[in-house]
Formats: C-alpha cells, structure tokens, sequence
C-alpha cells in the first residue's frame, strides 16, 4: 500500500465576519484518503465540505492542523500540489461567450499542455465526455449536464494525479448525473486517478468507495459507506398507508413520532427508518402502531440520517403547517391547472411539444425530465412569463397573463431571483407590497413569513448574502406570502441538502392539504414521491404521465424487479429516444 | 388605482432602497455633480489668462513702450522674455514656451509721429486654433486702444466708428457663466440616462425581472416605478449642480426656480424614457451600459454646450432637433442667466414632451413585446 494521496491531522479553519460571531467552518478534521481510490465528502450545507475542498487544493489555509496532499505539504508550497491536481469549484468558471472548443484551448493554455500533448489528450477527452459533436457549440448554450462534463474536460486537460469536484452533479438530470458518474468511475478504474467529491446526493456516496460525513465542520463518521448504513441495519421498514391517504400525509405523521428517525415516501409506501427501540411497546398515539410494517433493505440514506440525528442536538423544532386561510374553495377537486395541446416554438426549435396536462385543486403535481426538455418553457407559460405558440392554457380558470391571475400564483425560480442588494426584511416588505398587502395584513403575513421560515435570525442580512439554505426558504416565504392558489417550484430543492429537503415537503405537503396546488420541476427522482402524479418531458414532448408509483413500474426489467424512480425515468427516456432515433433511421 | 399607486410607490421605494444602500453609490451620486461643477468650471474654459508672450522690441521707444504696457497691463498677457533676434521668436513659439510673440520695427515711433501706419507683426501659434484666436482678437483690442490713446495725446481725430461693447446675461463674458449652468443639464443627463438603462437590465440579468413579472405589476407600473426614482435622483444631481454655480461660483441666478423645476422635470422624463428603451432592448447590463455610452457622446456633442449649433452642418442641425439635452441647457441658459418665463422656452418644452411620449412609449411597448 503506497502512502495516501490527502492526510489531514487536527484541520481547523474559521471564519472572520464583521461585528459577528466567527464561522468555524472545520473543527478538528482529520481523513486519509488512500490511492486511486473514489471518496465522497457529504452532510448538511454549511458543514465545511468546500472549505475542506478548497483546503486540499492549497487555495486557502488552514488555521492550524497539518494536510499533506500527493505528499507535499499545502501550505509549503500549494503551487506544486496545484500543478498536480485538478479542481472543479461548485461554478466551474466555463467563459458562456467562448465555443467548447475554446474553453478547452484556453485552459489546455492556462496550465501550459503542449500541442503534443493536446493531439493524444483532446481526443480521449471528447470520446469521454461525449460533447466531440459539439466543439463548435457556445458554452453558454449548452446544458446543464453538458457544461458539468466541459468543466470536468477542462479540468482534466492535464491528466491530474488527483481530482477535487465539488457538487459535481448540482442541477443536473438523471441521464447526465449517471454519465458523469461513469466518466468519474473510468477515471478511478482505468487512470488510477484518485478522486474527492463532495455531494448532496446520497446514492451518489452509496457508490463510493470511501465516504466522510461532515457536520458543523466535526467528522461524524469516516470509512466504507457500508459502515454507515450498517447503523440502520434491520431498522429499515416499508409502511402502507391507510386506504384514501397519501403516502405523503402518512410520512408527515411519521416524521413526528419519536420511535421514528426518518419517513419518506417511496413507491406508494412510506419508508421508516426507526429508533433504537425496536422492542419496546408503543404508545397509542403513535402513528406507527396503526401501520402495517414490512421489513426492507438498508441504503447508505438511511444510515446517514441515523448518524445525523446521534449527532443532532436535541429539540429542533419541526417545521409546522402553514396556515393558509383564504382559498377560495369552488368544488373540492376541481382542476385549476389546464393545459391542452400547448405548443412553444423558437424559431424552428419546437421546446414543447403538444403538452396536455391538468392539475386539480391541493395536488402536487410533477415535471420531470432531462435538461432541455422543455420543463422551464412548459413553467414559464404557466407563470405568464412566454405566450404559447398555440394550444390553450388555464391557470386558475383564466389566462395566465392576466393580471388577477398572477395575484393567485407563487413562483420560486431555478436560481435565487430575489433582490440579492435588499436584506431579508426589504425582500420580504417589496414582495408584500407587490401583491397588494397593506396594513394589519401585510404586517400578519409577514410575521408568518418570518415565523414560519425562521427568517428572524437573519432578518437584517442582505438576500444575496445568506447561507444556502436560507435563500431557498426566503424565495418560497416571498412567494407565499400573498396566499396563492397555485405555487410553481422550479428545481427549488436544487444543491439543498437531505434535511433540507425533508423540511421542504413538509411545508409543500401542508399546503397542498390547505388545498394549494403545487407544481414542481425537479432532478431529484426520489422527490418525485411526494407528487401525486408526475409527467416525464423529453425533446417537449410528454413521455408518460401518472402517478409515481405507476411510473416507477416503467423502469421494471427481468434482472431489476424493483427499479428505482430514476431507473423508471432512465428506461422511459431511453426507450423513447431509441424510437426517435429509429424512425429518423427510416 | 390605489392598489396600483401603492405597486407603484412600493417599487420606487425598492428602487431608492438598493441604490442608496450602498455608501459608494450614494456618494458617486451626491459628489459627481459637484466634482463635474468644479472641474468644468476651473479647467474648462475659453477665457485666457496669463498668456505667454514675447517682444522683439527693435524701436525701444516710449511709443513701443506705451503698447507694450497696454498689453501688460490688461491682465491676460505674462511677457516672458524680451528678443533681440528675430531666430527666438521661431524658437520659443516652437517650444510652446510663447502663444504670441510681437515684433516691433525700428521706425515705430518715428513714422506715427510723422502720421503714418506703423506695422506691428503678431505671430501666434496656430497649433492651438481656440487660443490663438482668442489671443490675436486681445492683442487687436490693445492696439486698438492704443490708437485711441495716441490719437487723443497728439491731437489727431478718433476713427470714425467706435464699438462699444456690451454682453448681456453675462456681462464680461466668462466661458464659466455658459458651461455650469448648462452643467446641470449635462451631468444629470448622463446619470439618469445610465441608471434608467442599468435598472431593467440589472433585474434582467439576476433573475429578478421574472419575479416581478409574476406579481400583479403592469408593464406600465414597472415603467412608472423605474423612471419615477432615476428622476428623483436625477432632480438632486441637478440641485447639487445648481448649488455649486450659486454658492461656489456666484453666478447670479436670473429666474425662477419653479419654471426651472419644470422644465427639468420634463428634461428628466425625456432622458428616463430614453434610458428605458436601451434597458428595453439590451439583454444584459453590459449591453445597456454600451448602448448607453454610445448615445451619451453624441447627446453631449449636439447639445450645443461646447460647440454653437448654428455653426454645424445642416445634417448635424437636424439631429440636434431629438437631442433633448440641446432643449434643457437652452432651457437653463434662458432661465438661470436671462430669468425668463415659461412661456418664452415654450419652444424647449414642447419637444422634450415628446421625445418623453415617444421614448417611453417605446419602452413599454419593447417590455411588452418582449413577453411575447
């Protein structure tokens, strides 16, 4: 065994901020991550995996503790380990204006790679991220997945001994998450090329040979990924709702009862993972004393959150229901949402492609599909934002665009679009004003924003200043605050973490039991649970449409008799797209 | 309407909120006009003082000398040295060391004692037109006075015509009195003009414009709630402007500040709406800051405030006429220096109005095209 390629002993890095308490973004870290050898970072946002990160790759110092990396000490001399080692930030800095091509010469000519080298090295690098069809295609004007895998390129343009990734697969689909996987494995597996990445998907780490769980920049756990699900072991558990509740509502109940550590829902069911206490009577009261319970395999997922709750300091408040008192109600289960044949070109491109769904009142309903199917276009029209090139289109039984239509809609964006200048208050006061709320209204709805998305503490920092988890609760307190019928979410849950987005559909779940209608675009498969019934887009078109657990049935083959969503969403892509192709053939 | 005003004033708020937050924008905003203030009107003038110059007295008269002290004594002329060859004079005006230099012949004295024209050679230095010009038209004016001197001295009749002058508004005609005032066209224009362009296209750019669009905001309130603070800020450039001309320089202020305010306000919307169309039609803030840069020189070129507009080609006249900076420093002139009415720049307010009309309607008809 050769000597490890990363040994950190006792790091600890803190954070100055004015006239605040310092961050201690690592408390006493050591790892050892040995040769060739894929290793993950995870835990919750805020727990010091960029900063670790940044750390190896000799950007920054760390305040005391030794790291050695590839055998060089990083604060010796981090130009030496640099000209070894290739990092991906969380935004890899591809210039939008330059062709894929000429990303790659100008950091192919940053890092001084000879042309020789670039004749053996651009080949195997177009053959491995597959974009040789696209060299001349602006980087502004590729994917989401497309620019992770050119980022990926240029960082590999120097054959580097040992590749650093943060949140490699942040908002990318399923299709480009699983190819990016398989470019990174090849890597480890063909190049010998040792890799630490960090990541907010825990399938992802389940892959890795080696894993570390930061928390509040304290390692809680290191070693195998099997070690970590081994503490959920035979704790695991398949629960049935009871007839006429989804599996959702059930999850919700679970999630409060103290015998269960984590609920979520999963093919039709609801999967517990429980407390310690196997044996021990439950009380009456307890939601999970009325289920039937089916004992189930363990995933990394469900370990991980057993180690986070041994480590959670006790009495975090869950997040409670929002009220919501002003929906209109016109009939329990009238549709509020429908689309008929809508069709959106630009120019000759077709983004959406005779698209036809409804929604019905407190449901929550999902677009799923890879980057570029048409899902944001799809939203954009329904939020009035892109008239449709034809079809019809009914939002809260009129158009749109109309003006008392918006009054009835929440819209949270893809990315933070809030005032990032104006703090959390401002933000929340404009957005108030903005949908008409005045006097001892304005002044309830946004105490119940404050309250509600615990915003209070950091009331008076700017919007575009927040810690990560908190844009995403202020964009959603700002879209709720005006009481809507309808609320879009596009790819909301995007680079949040586990818990987070448990907190997340907590809320989204009350709501659409007060009877709000949620739409969502997500890339997070496993969230596709909680909707009630979902489309998947490809190429504008809707592939299939249903409800999840119908969906999930799709990605069943003869060797995988329980495939998961994204084994459904895959084969239901793939199977269209080899009939696409045929018929192009023909 | 009230639910709409309240929209509208909740964005102007906003608006005001994110520039003023910001010390290092605030302070650009309140110090620009007045740093602009001082410098144009320290640096950029046309007025002469302390001209370099050189004699090649050849006479050494008391006539030669009499001449002389004319030109030493008007203030505006610094003799630097006193020749003996005429080699020097090429020399120092060469070397940028002399404007003008005079040469003086030897029968100076004798042939005006004998009645007749006695020459006086004058070279400037052409290189610099302005200031040559400038510098001859004195030197004129001293021997000019210097004939009539000479003339009421030796008993000889004065010329026939004599000028007298008299500068109206500005009675010694200082360039400063022309330029601050028309400063506060100037400066406000440009700021209005960038922030009314960089407002849309910031929002654009962060994600924000949809977040706006999805509320219950009408292109029109947006429109309204954009222009409505650039203007604001604009009306306080203008003011900081007009402070440092009235308490800085003294330049007496004729009219009435109603009448300016009226005028400026109108100026202000002409300039907004403009503004807004770029941001209408740039899908970036580097792109409205481009487009910006590129109308600003010309607005300023045409406006009359260096360069009379008479003077241009006809083409040139022509696009004056959708200049609306050209309107407003005719507009401040004619109040701040002549104390005229509103009913006498009536000719400046009518086609501010609709370059106002016509800009604004434009942006909001883009913003909405855009939704298409």
């Amino acid at each position: 065994m050769t000597a490890a390629v990363i040994i950190g002993q006792n790091l600890r890095k803190q954070f100055l901020r004015k006239g605040k308490q310092p961050i201690q973004a690592l408390d006493t870290v050591s790892l050892e991550i040995a040769p060739r050898t894929l290793a993950a970072l995870v835990g919750p946002d805020g727990g010091g995996k960029t900063t670790l990160l940044r750390l190896t790759a000799g950007l920054m110092r760390a305040d005391a503790g030794e790291l050695t990396v590839l055998g060089i000490d990083t604060k010796a001399n981090p130009q030496a380990i640099q000209d070894r080692i290739g990092y991906m930030p969380q935004r890899f800095g591809l210039y939008d204006d330059l062709s894929v091509q000429e990303n790659l010469d100008l950091y192919a000519d940053l890092h001084g790679v000879s042309t020789a080298e670039r004749k053996t090295r651009y080949p195997q690098l177009m053959e491995m991220t597959a974009l040789g069809p696209f060299t001349r295609r602006l980087a502004g004007q590729l994917s989401g997945g497309m620019k992770q895998k050119l980022g990926l390129a240029c960082t590999l343009v120097r054959a580097p001994e040992l590749l650093l990734l943060d949140e490699p697969t942040i908002g990318v689909d399923p299709l480009s998450r699983r190819e990016l996987w398989d470019i990174i494995r090849a890597l480890v597996r063909d190049q010998g090329v040792s890799v630490l990445l960090s990541t907010s998907y825990l399938d992802e780490a389940e892959r890795c040979e080696h894993v570390v769980v930061l928390r509040d920049g304290k390692v809680l756990a290191q070693g195998p990924p099997q070690d970590v699900t081994s503490l959920a072991k035979d704790r695991t558990f398949l629960a049935t709702p009871p007839d006429g509740e989804t599996p959702r509502v059930t999850q919700v109940g679970l999630l409060d009862d103290p015998a269960v550590i984590d609920a979520s829902p999963e093919a039709g069911k609801v999967r517990i993972v429980r407390g310690p206490d196997l044996n021990t009577q439950l009380p009456a009261s307890s939601a999970l004393a009325r289920l039937q319970l089916e004992s189930t395999s363990t995933r990394f997922e469900d370990g991980f959150m057993v180690l986070l709750q041994r480590a959670a300091p006790a009495g975090q408040p869950a997040p409670k229901a929002p009220p919501i008192t002003s929906i209109v109600q016109d009939g329990p289960r009238s549709e509020v949402v429908v689309v008929h044949d809508l069709v959106r070109c630009f120019g000759k491109f077709v983004a959406v492609d005779r698209v036809s769904f409804e929604v019905r009142r407190g449901e929550i309903f999902g677009l799923l599909g890879p980057n570029g199917a048409g899902k944001t276009t799809t939203f954009r029209m329904l939020c009035g934002l892109l008239s449709a090139s034809s079809g019809t289109l009914q939002v809260a039984g009129t158009d749109p665009g109309a003006a008392a239509t918006r009054q009835e809609i929440g819209y949270v964006a893809q990315k933070f679009s809030l005032y990032a200048q104006l703090t959390v208050a401002e933000n929340l006061d404009f957005f108030a004003s903005a949908y008409g709320l005045h006097g001892a209204r304005r002044r309830e709805r946004i105490d119940w924003a404050m309250a509600e998305f615990e915003l209070g503490p950091v009331k008076t920092q700017l919007g575009g200043q927040l810690p990560g988890g908190y844009t995403q609760r202020l964009a959603m307190a700002a879209a709720l605050l005006h009481e809507p019928q309808i609320l879009f979410l596009d790819e909301a849950t995007s680079g949040a973490d586990p818990m987070a987005r448990r907190d997340f559909w907590r809320r989204i779940t009350a709501l659409a039991q007060a009877g709000v209608t949620v739409i969502v675009t997500t890339h997070f498969m496993a969230e596709a649970e909680y909707c009630d019934r979902i489309a998947i887009l490809d190429s504008g078109r809707i592939l299939a449409q249903g409800a999840p657990a119908e969906i999930r049935k799709r990605g069943a083959t003869n060797a995988n008799r329980n495939p998961t969503m994204e084994d459904a969403f895959i084969a239901v892509i793939e199977e269209a797209r080899a009939v696409a192709s045929k018929d192009k053939a023909a | 309407m009230l639910a709409s005003l309240r929209r509208i004033a909740a964005l102007i708020r906003k608006e005001l909120l994110a520039v003023l937050k910001d010390a290092r924008t605030r302070n650009m905003l309140m110090l620009q006009p007045v740093l602009q203030c001082l410098l144009f009107g320290y640096a950029a003038t046309l007025d002469l003082n302390n001209v370099p110059y050189a004699v090649l007295d050849r006479d050494r008269s008391t006539a030669s000398s009499a001449l002389l002290a004319k030109l030493d004594g008007s203030g505006l002329f610094h003799r630097i040295a006193n020749l003996t060859d005429a080699a020097d004079m090429r020399r120092l005006i060469d070397n940028q060391q002399v404007l003008v230099a005079i040469q003086i012949e030897p029968d100076f004295q004798q042939r005006l004692a004998e009645g007749n024209v006695a020459p006086v050679q004058v070279i400037a230095d052409g290189r610099n037109s302005n200031t040559a010009g400038a510098a001859l038209a004195y030197v004129g004016a001293a021997v000019a006075s210097f004939n009539a001197d000479w003339a009421s001295d030796h008993g000889l009749p004065q010329p026939p015509i004599e000028v007298e002058e008299r500068a109206w508004y500005n009675a010694n005609l200082e360039t400063r009195w022309n330029l601050v005032p028309a400063l506060v066209g100037t400066i406000t224009m440009m700021s209005t003009l960038m922030l009314a362009a960089l407002s849309v296209a910031r929002e654009r750019e962060e994600g924000t414009f949809d977040q706006l669009l999805v509320t219950p905001f009408t292109p029109v309130e947006i429109m309204a709630g954009k222009a409505i603070p650039s203007m604001l800020m604009g009306l306080v450039q203008a003011t900081s402007a007009l402070l440092v001309a009235q308490l800085w320089f003294r330049i007496p202020f004729a009219g009435s500040y109603f009448t300016l305010y009226v005028g400026l306000i109108l100026f202000l919307l002409a300039a907004v709406g403009i503004g807004l169309f770029v941001s209408s039609i740039a899908a970036t803030m580097q792109q409205a800051m481009l487009y910006a840069f590129v109308l600003i020189m010309p607005f300023a070129l045409l406006s009359g405030l260096t360069t009379p507009i008479s003077s241009m080609p006809q083409v040139m006249q022509y696009f004056t006429a959708i200049n609306p900076l050209r309107y407003a420093i005719d507009l401040v002139h004619r109040i701040y220096l002549e104390g005229v009415g509103l009913d006498q720049v009536w000719s400046d307010l009518w086609p501010m109005a609709i370059i106002a009309t016509v800009t604004l309607s434009a942006a909001a008809w883009m913003f909405r095209r855009r939704l298409e």
